[in-house]
């Protein structure tokens, strides 16, 4: 019997992964998975998205696999090129953010006028609901690619300038710290040589789980009217046109699209939350 | 020489910890140090070494007082250590937790690269070999660590060291051989240096002359009584 046991536990044991095994290969798929949805969107050409008025409102089928508009395109390769271009604006909105979360949360160790300020800031922005100052700071630049990724740069940096701003205040206090500036050291050589380095991986988790929030953003404001324009091919758009025949019974121009977004930004949380895991083993214990 | 001109620290909302301290240390004179628990020595070493300011009073480094240094710091309140701006302090202090005072991500070659340290032979007298510079701290033990901590201090610049419990986490061999290396570093470049300690035979042994702080706080007490 406990002979039985036993050989149960080894062999099992030889055929299951551990935790961090199974943290890489979730990490692993997902970027497979995504740059397989980029990859698709960028090397698929305009003649995939032709017009033929002989294939229109055609149902989800073999041959088109999200079905066709009401111009007769491909279903599948408007989403997919939707998505890529969610993914450009994601990486350029979630870039600028963490760059403006590195530069505040590095700017409060300076001194701590500063840091009430910005934490002051933080609080300000966290407590408007994200998509008012979205829409004013798109509508004001105009709208269009830039409009959305500055708008969406302003507005998703106030969460992770507070996880940064709380490792540079622990490191501060560090006493290696305190000791470097008695060695004479500048606040630069401090912030560039002690802080940055612990700052990084935080950085990187922070930048990856960026995207799902920023590409949903993107998407509504799009929705709504105030993001991409109308002849680009973003997820926003297809959802917005295809309301108008919803009730007609064509289901298909709304439901792929929407649940792709929705893959999209399940599989940016998984490899964000796994990333994290492979970085940064304790946090993940709490 | 280092001076102390009637140090008075007091944390915020506190009582005074000590009131109207004066102390001095001659270049090259070994002054040991100790108190009961609470007394106030790490305190009096943070503040000697520049990382407090203090309340009352100021310290004088070799003629220079710490606001001759920084003349704005009279009208700001601001606290020395943030604004320094003019190279290394010339009085360091070791840490009694070396691990804590080392950034646990750097190779050791680093760390003393921070504050300058390039002598070989100063590596060499406190007993460093060089295969610990390319280690990281947690490669390190204690004893192998305070030692770097000791070398960092040792720069160029350095005229003064305040070692505060510096040996009271090691064993008794590691903390005779590092003993021995920085007196005899000491002697040579006529370093002034304070010891802290709650061991009495360490001080015995090593110091010129002993100071009680309890004492020297009842002392400048009854004084300002009269």
């Amino acid at each position: 019997m406990s002979d039985r046991l036993i050989d149960r536990g080894t062999f099992l044991r030889k055929f299951t992964f551990n935790r961090r095994q199974r943290a890489l290969f979730v990490a692993m798929s997902m970027v497979l998975f995504l740059t397989g949805m980029v990859a698709g969107g960028v090397f698929l050409g305009p003649e995939n998205l032709a017009v033929n008025l002989d294939n229109r409102n055609r149902p989800p089928a073999l041959e088109h696999l999200f079905g066709t508009d009401w111009l007769g395109r491909d279903m599948f390769v408007r989403t997919l090129k939707g998505l890529t271009t969610s993914f450009g604006v994601g990486v350029a909105a979630s870039l600028l953010s963490t760059l403006i979360a590195l530069g505040l949360s590095l700017l409060t160790s300076w001194h701590r006028m500063i840091d009430q300020v910005i934490t002051w800031l933080i609080d300000l922005f966290l407590s408007v609901p994200h998509i008012v100052i979205l829409i004013l700071i798109s509508f004001a630049l105009g709208g269009g690619f830039k409009g959305v990724v500055i708008g969406l740069a302003f507005t998703h940096w106030p969460s992770l300038t507070r996880l940064l701003r709380a490792e540079v205040l622990q490191t501060q206090s560090a006493e290696y710290v305190r000791i470097s500036q008695q060695l004479g050291k500048s606040r630069l050589w401090i912030a560039r040589h002690h802080f940055l380095p612990q700052l990084i991986s935080q950085m990187l988790v922070g930048f990856i789980l960026l995207f799902p929030h920023v590409i949903l953003h993107e998407a509504a404001l799009s929705f709504l009217g105030f993001g991409l324009s109308p002849e680009e091919p973003a997820i926003g758009i297809i959802l917005s046109e295809s309301m108008g025949y919803l009730s007609t019974g064509m289901w298909w121009l709304a439901f792929f699209p929407g649940l792709s977004l929705l893959l999209m930004v399940v599989a940016f949380n998984l490899l964000g939350r796994n990333v994290r895991r492979l970085l940064d083993p304790y946090q993940d214990h709490q | 020489m280092l001076e102390a001109c009637g140090i008075g620290y007091r944390y915020r909302g506190k009582m005074w910890l000590f009131r109207d301290i004066n102390m001095r240390i001659q270049p090259g004179e070994i002054v040991g140090l100790f108190g009961p628990s609470g007394s106030g020595k790490t305190t009096l070493a943070k503040v000697m070494a520049g990382y407090l300011r203090p309340v009352e009073g100021y310290i004088v480094v070799d003629g220079q007082t710490s606001t001759d240094r920084y003349p704005f710091l009279k009208r700001r309140k601001l606290s020395l250590t943030k604004e320094k701006k003019k190279g290394p302090n010339p009085v360091q202090l070791i840490w009694q937790h070396p691990e804590n005072a080392v950034n646990p991500r750097w190779r050791m070659s680093k760390t003393l690269a921070e504050a300058g340290v390039t002598d070989r032979h100063l590596l060499h007298t406190l007993g460093i070999h060089d295969e610990w510079l390319i280690r990281r701290p947690h490669e390190l033990s204690g004893g192998e660590l305070q030692r770097f901590c000791l070398a960092r201090s040792l720069g160029p610049q350095t005229k003064y060291l305040i070692a505060d419990e510096m040996t009271t986490m090691l064993d008794a061999l590691t903390q005779a051989q590092i003993w021995h290396a920085l007196l005899h570093i000491v002697k040579q470049r006529q370093i002034g240096l304070l010891v802290i300690s709650h061991d009495k035979h360490l001080l015995h042994r090593i110091s010129d002359r002993l100071i009680n702080l309890n004492a020297l706080a009842a002392q400048s007490a009854a004084q300002s009584l009269d």
